[in-house]
């Protein structure tokens, strides 16, 4: 399992390779990539500037990721969010997961970025026309990480 | 009973403080307890730390209720609900 937090940004495609390199058991590879929107609540997003809490994201992302190995048959997870300042179409996060079978990887992956949007600590400011607004949490996050409360781990 | 308080984005802002180290009275036992007491500074405390705000709070880097019990030389943060990825 590895977790980065950093500025700088990262390739997809070097990732998945260093994730699954060695492992030959590794027949399905899930990845999302969360970007940044020039439209946000109506308004014009120029910017957005990305804070976290260090020491405590890491341990945050780090305990999301062991709750989905406990829950799911997968064999590694990768997770990579970026911090400071960003611009639309800015890659913001990748999450990837690698499973013997796809429905581990992909079930994995979608359950640690819905608590990635509840759980880890980072906010995000936008730099809008009329000034810079820190980002609402969103109701509809909280509900897409409440239903795994109610759905069975996958056999 | 002494804390390192931190605080981020939104409340960071509006308190112009990102940290703190504070000794308390022993009549403060819980994390509510302890947003009580700051918003007794008043001004922005009270606004900031107000019954209405919705807040996020955490004790040594783990996410708690507001009725979790303090620790000593625990550090503190509260936060707004968060939104990342």
């Amino acid at each position: 399992m590895a977790i980065r937090i950093q500025q700088a940004d990262f390739d997809l495609t070097t990732e998945i390779a260093n994730l699954r390199h060695g492992d030959l058991q590794v027949g399905a590879i899930t990845s999302f990539v969360g970007t940044v929107r020039d439209m946000n609540e109506g308004s014009t997003v120029n910017a957005m500037t990305l804070e976290h809490y260090p020491g405590m994201t890491e341990k945050a992302l780090e305990d999301i990721v062991n709750q989905a190995k406990a829950r799911w048959d997968i064999r590694d997870a990768l997770v990579i969010h970026r911090i400071g300042p960003l611009m639309p179409a800015d890659q913001i996060v990748l999450v990837a997961v690698t499973s013997a079978h796809r429905g581990e990887s992909f079930l994995a992956c979608e359950f640690i970025m819905d608590y990635l949007k509840t759980a880890a600590p980072f906010w995000k400011k936008e730099d809008t026309p009329e000034g810079g607004r820190w980002v609402d949490a969103r109701v509809t996050d909280d509900a897409a990480a409440t239903r795994w409360n109610q759905k069975k781990p996958a056999s | 009973m002494k804390l390192q308080l931190r605080y981020f984005a939104s409340i960071r802002e509006s308190l112009g403080l990102e940290q703190e180290a504070i000794q308390l009275p022993a009549s403060v036992r819980t994390m509510d307890d302890l947003r009580a007491h700051l918003r007794l500074r008043g001004g922005i405390w009270s606004e900031v730390l107000g019954e209405g705000k919705v807040l996020r709070c955490a004790l040594n880097h783990q996410m708690v209720n507001p009725s979790t019990d303090l620790v000593d030389g625990a550090e503190v943060a509260f936060f707004p609900p968060v939104t990342g990825g």
